[in-house]
């Protein structure tokens, strides 16, 4: 395992800093907050001299990921960020990208989607994206922001999936607040990272890799009709399922460079607990305080992590949730005339065909960055230890901390 | 007797197109084709310029002719020739 150095970081820090190690050959981002620090602080790197980045300042996200979508097809190493309003600037653009197959990296700075225009955290940005067919990472804290920026290139680069990646942190929560980063080497970082591998193709001129070269020209993101779109979306589905295999290679990778080992789920306290809460972000982090609290009270409270969104790591939350009876789900995003929040219709619909499933119940919370707190999740567990004794959901779906 | 054709398995990933474009002879979209009459000409090379896929290219002698194997039949030449020397004529 390798030296590290502990550097206090925000999340934003953090993935400009890992972003910085790995020197990719194109930036071109637009400035949002809560992810402005990224941006700022690359620049600096830049205007410094630290990296060999092509620094695009674009003049809007749509054009951000454009900038980056040429990048990447001419065979760069492209990254961006962006948040909230952004994200759903460059909507159409996060497909193109997905559908060329190209591995862009960008971090999301988790901000609610205006109106009213709101500033603050909440996961209905990355959300929104949840269809477009990039890989999701989910982060509770800048160290793993900083760990998931370096992971992202060799994830979605992996032979078996080349579909791009978002690095999800909470806005301002993590992105402005300071933490204490173990950081690798420059030179750990770019060994890790390696060379950008491409996917290869038959070309008129021969076995070529998938990248815009004019001695080899193909043409990348073409007309397709009735008669072959749907073969190609199917592509996009198979690399997905692929992803669930690449990824915990990659992640036992990076843990013998690291120390640190990173999984799907994150299980505590889950092997006899009652009730247990899962969801994603930092919000975890303050479920986590709230578990060992109620245990020293001999509630057998126990919660799982999820790190990862898309694709969705359905076998292992089966497996880790095991015969725990009731599973509390935090959403930190509601869509408007669902049955319930996004992560509850995902892991109910998951565990529909088993044979053993939890009572499960949606908690929806922290829209616009209300502030979701120990007390809170503690009443979430009650309402959980009440759903234990009736042995039923009396209210699927909850909104903490709404008033009214 | 069509072909089968390929699976999503047997296509290359990235929807990529692996023909040049140049082997896509989109002149049988059309259905009238332009004839340009060479004695009205005056050589402005308009029509040159405003056929939207190239598919009019100007001689050595400055005349200019249509190829059609990727004139799609849209008419813009003879809409812009100013001395109206091209006609659209259905194709056979």
């Amino acid at each position: 395992m390798n030296e590290q150095i502990l550097m206090g970081l925000n999340g934003d820090e953090a993935a400009a800093y890992s972003t910085k190690q790995v020197n990719p050959d194109v930036v071109a981002a637009y400035p949002i907050t809560p992810q402005t620090i990224i941006v700022e602080r690359f620049s600096e790197y830049v205007a410094d001299g630290e990296v060999d980045t092509e620094f695009v300042a674009v003049e809007s996200e749509h054009s951000a990921l454009s900038s980056c979508i040429g990048a990447a097809a001419a065979g760069a190493r492209a990254f961006t960020a962006t948040a909230a309003n952004g994200l759903a600037l460059m909507w159409e653009m996060t497909y193109i990208a997905s559908s060329l197959r190209l591995p862009i990296v960008m971090a999301i700075a988790n901000r609610a989607l205006s109106g009213p225009i709101n500033i603050h955290n909440d996961h209905s940005d990355s959300m929104g994206a949840r269809d477009s067919g990039w890989i999701q990472i989910y982060c509770e804290n800048s160290q793993e922001v900083y760990d998931a920026c370096i992971e992202a290139w060799r994830i979605g680069e992996h032979p078996l999936v080349q579909l791009p990646v978002m690095v999800c942190l909470d806005g301002f929560t993590l992105s402005h607040t300071m933490e204490n980063v173990l950081t690798l080497s420059d030179e750990v970082v770019r060994d890790f990272v390696g060379e950008r591998k491409f996917i290869v193709v038959e070309g008129h001129k021969g076995e070529t890799e998938l990248r815009l070269n004019p001695e080899v020209p193909l043409t990348m993101g073409p007309l397709d009709l009735q008669d072959y779109y749907f073969e190609h979306k199917m592509q996009q589905i198979e690399a997905m399922q692929q992803a669930l295999k690449a990824i915990p290679e990659v992640d036992a990778e990076y843990a013998k460079v690291s120390g640190r080992s990173y999984g799907f789920l994150y299980p505590y306290k889950m092997e006899d607990a009652e009730v247990a809460l899962t969801g994603l972000g930092s919000t975890m982090g303050t479920v986590r305080y709230v578990v060992d609290q109620l245990r020293s009270e001999g509630v057998k409270a126990g919660m799982i992590k999820m790190r990862l969104f898309r694709p969705f790591p359905a076998e292992e939350l089966v497996e880790t949730v095991g015969e725990v009876p009731v599973l509390g789900v935090l959403d930190k995003a509601a869509s408007f005339g669902a049955p319930g929040g996004p992560l509850y219709e995902e892991v109910k619909s998951v565990f529909y065909d088993e044979d053993k499933k939890p009572f499960i119940a949606d908690f929806i919370h922290g829209l616009g960055g209300r502030d979701t707190s120990p007390r809170m999740i503690r009443g979430v567990f009650e309402s959980l230890m009440e759903i234990r004794g009736k042995e039923e959901v009396p209210q699927k779906v909850s909104y903490v901390g709404v008033r009214g | 007797m069509s072909e089968q054709k390929p699976g999503w398995k047997e296509l290359p990933r990235g929807a990529v197109s692996t023909k040049s474009s140049t082997e896509y002879e989109t002149g049988d979209w059309g259905v009238e084709q332009p004839e340009i009459e060479h004695s009205k000409c005056t050589k402005c090379m308009l029509c040159h310029f405003y056929c939207p896929e190239g598919a009019i290219k100007v001689r050595e002698d400055g005349y200019t002719e249509v190829d059609l194997r990727y004139c799609k039949g849209c008419g813009i030449c003879a809409e812009e020739c100013p001395v109206k020397c091209i006609t659209l004529v259905r194709k056979k």
